[in-house]
């Protein structure tokens, strides 16, 4: 399927529903394409009570003319116009047929491109990190949003980066027994950061709710896990702050070391990448033109940036320059928190010694430490060792290399997810007519599709 | 409407799981206490970052497999197996 719309959305966290909401409502034909079931990315993720900014953009996403495409991932951008996306998951109705019969593939074309791709989670090997029960940090946050029953279950939540406090309280209001909270960073340095807060007070006073509803639980500095032990599946984590070392049984660790951001599209796209993330102008354009970038990929900077960057993006996209100028004065002055959060996530250089010799690095491929390590570079390990070279394509290796070793990934390729022959080959009429597109081609009686 | 009523079931190798609807596969997986990939050493695996990144939540949903179940919602009747495949299988291309 072809299909043609004035500006695509990629991403629907809070800065892709801002970009889509405000290009929408200046009178765009906007698309949004995500890979998620539902819009919100991971911070809206429902499941969960969501706060009053995320209902009230969302409400407003559901009253505009955004075409959505939920569940759809997007692998390829052969231009800056065109995108490529493959429909999650299969057709119930037709389990017989082959793997590649059951995807739908589909090529957007747009005048403007807006990415807003968001950001994951960097993971960090230590032994038994790859055991089932320990996850990301926001990675049991998700899990428990999606369903998992936590009430009386023992957690540990350990990393480093304000998500931590923010999924012990979401796990603690649902009656999780969260037995501590390990932040690597020290205390003299959180200190710092939290006096730099006193000109974001809402930021502090969330932070001061979050440990209010975690009270009973204990917040250690310059602690961090070691190892997570167990049979079959996570039974207890061995804790570390300074000499001390003690174990803790629990059913669930969740570990996220701050965040990286997801750049393998714009990277793709040969967008200009400064220090790790998206080099924008004020308003938020790429150096390739026509390319904007939103939220977590041009600096971590959390939901409230995210929504001012989508705004900006949106407008200077949908030709009003004016608005976009005065809302980006806005964003410079938040741009300090984003230096401010990355310098208090700096990671202490002891994680390095985390993994031991058979400590798996690359969980795809089960490459260990020891194969690693005597190589000089990360294109040198891939080839040797198939490190990075599974599913994940390096999303979780690559930014534990980068901090083991100081490797830096080579450049993307596609496709930047795993995709099907069919999809590879060439977009096709699917099947069966996809829902969400002819509703959004009644909609927009004007839209072009061409066949 | 009753608590069951609202249930979806499903199964998950073989054993039937209940779940409120909007429960992802990846929770129903681990609600039935199974593991979801072998990886290719055949050490089980569970979900890692729950958001379609690290692909460890790979199951086989009606004999179709690879399939990222963090990333997919419950529908009645659905048949899920674990740990079954290899990366040699037969997968989705990589480059």
């Amino acid at each position: 399927m072809k299909w043609s719309i004035d500006i695509l959305v990629v991403g629907a966290g809070p800065a892709g529903i801002a970009a889509a909401v405000t290009a929408a409502e200046a009178g765009q034909h906007v698309g949004l394409v995500d890979d998620n079931p539902v819009p919100g990315g991971q911070i809206w993720r429902s499941g969960a009570p969501l706060p009053v900014t995320a209902r009230r953009w969302q409400a407003r996403l559901d009253a505009s003319s955004v075409v959505r495409l939920e569940g759809w991932r997007v692998f390829d951008c052969p231009e800056p116009n065109v995108v490529r996306a493959e429909r999650n998951g299969f057709k119930p109705a037709h389990p017989d047929a082959g793997i590649d019969e059951n995807r739908d593939c589909a090529e957007l074309r747009c005048r403007a491109l807006i990415l807003a791709t968001g950001a994951r989670e960097r993971f960090l090997p230590f032994p038994g990190w790859t055991l089932p029960n320990v996850m990301g940090a926001g990675g049991l946050d998700a899990m428990v949003r999606g369903g998992l029953p936590i009430a009386g279950k023992r957690a540990v939540i350990a990393g480093t980066g304000p998500l931590l406090l923010a999924v012990a309280a979401h796990l603690a209001a649902r009656q999780a027994k969260v037995e501590v909270v390990c932040e690597q960073a020290p205390l003299s340095r959180l200190a710092r950061f939290a006096a730099g807060m006193l000109t974001e007070p809402a930021k502090l006073w969330q932070g001061a709710r979050y440990r209010i509803t975690t009270r009973h639980t204990p917040y250690r500095t310059g602690c961090w896990p070691i190892a997570a032990h167990g049979r079959d599946r996570l039974e207890a984590v061995t804790l570390q702050q300074g000499r001390n070392r003690w174990e803790v049984p629990c059913d669930y660790l969740g570990c996220g070391f701050h965040l990286v951001p997801n750049i393998e599209l714009p990277d793709l796209l040969g967008c200009r990448i400064e220090d790790g993330f998206v080099a924008t102008d004020a308003l938020l354009q790429t150096s390739v033109p026509g390319v904007y970038c939103a939220g977590e990929p041009t600096g971590i900077g959390g939901v409230e940036l995210s929504l001012l960057e989508g705004q900006i993006a949106a407008l200077a996209a949908s030709g009003n320059v004016d608005r976009a100028r005065s809302l980006a004065r806005q964003r410079r002055r938040r741009l300090g928190f984003v230096r401010a959060l990355q310098q208090a996530c700096a990671l202490d250089p002891q994680l390095r010694e985390l993994p031991q010799e058979d400590t798996v690095v690359c969980r795809c491929e089960d490459v260990r430490h020891r194969e690693l390590h005597e190589h000089a570079t990360w294109r040198q390990a891939k080839l040797h060792t198939r490190c990075g070279m599974g599913p994940c394509q390096g999303r979780v290796c690559g930014a534990a290399a980068e901090f083991l070793f100081g490797w830096h990934a080579g450049s993307v390729r596609p496709p930047l997810f795993p995709a099907s022959v069919s999809s590879l080959v060439s977009p096709r009429e699917p099947a069966l007519a996809d829902e969400s597109l002819v509703a959004a081609n009644a909609f927009h009686e004007n839209a072009k599709e061409t066949p | 409407m009753s608590e069951v009523a609202r249930s979806i079931s499903l199964t998950v190798n073989g054993t039937i799981i209940r779940v409120a609807p909007g429960t992802t596969i990846a929770a129903a997986v681990l609600l039935a206490g199974e593991a979801t990939r072998a990886s290719v050493g055949g050490e089980p695996r569970g979900p890692l970052c729950g958001m379609g990144i690290c692909f460890e939540c790979r199951v086989t949903i009606d004999g179709v497999p690879h399939q990222r179940s963090c990333q997919m919602l419950c529908i009645p009747g659905i048949r899920v197996t674990t740990r079954e495949v290899t990366e040699d299988s037969g997968g989705p291309a990589t480059p």
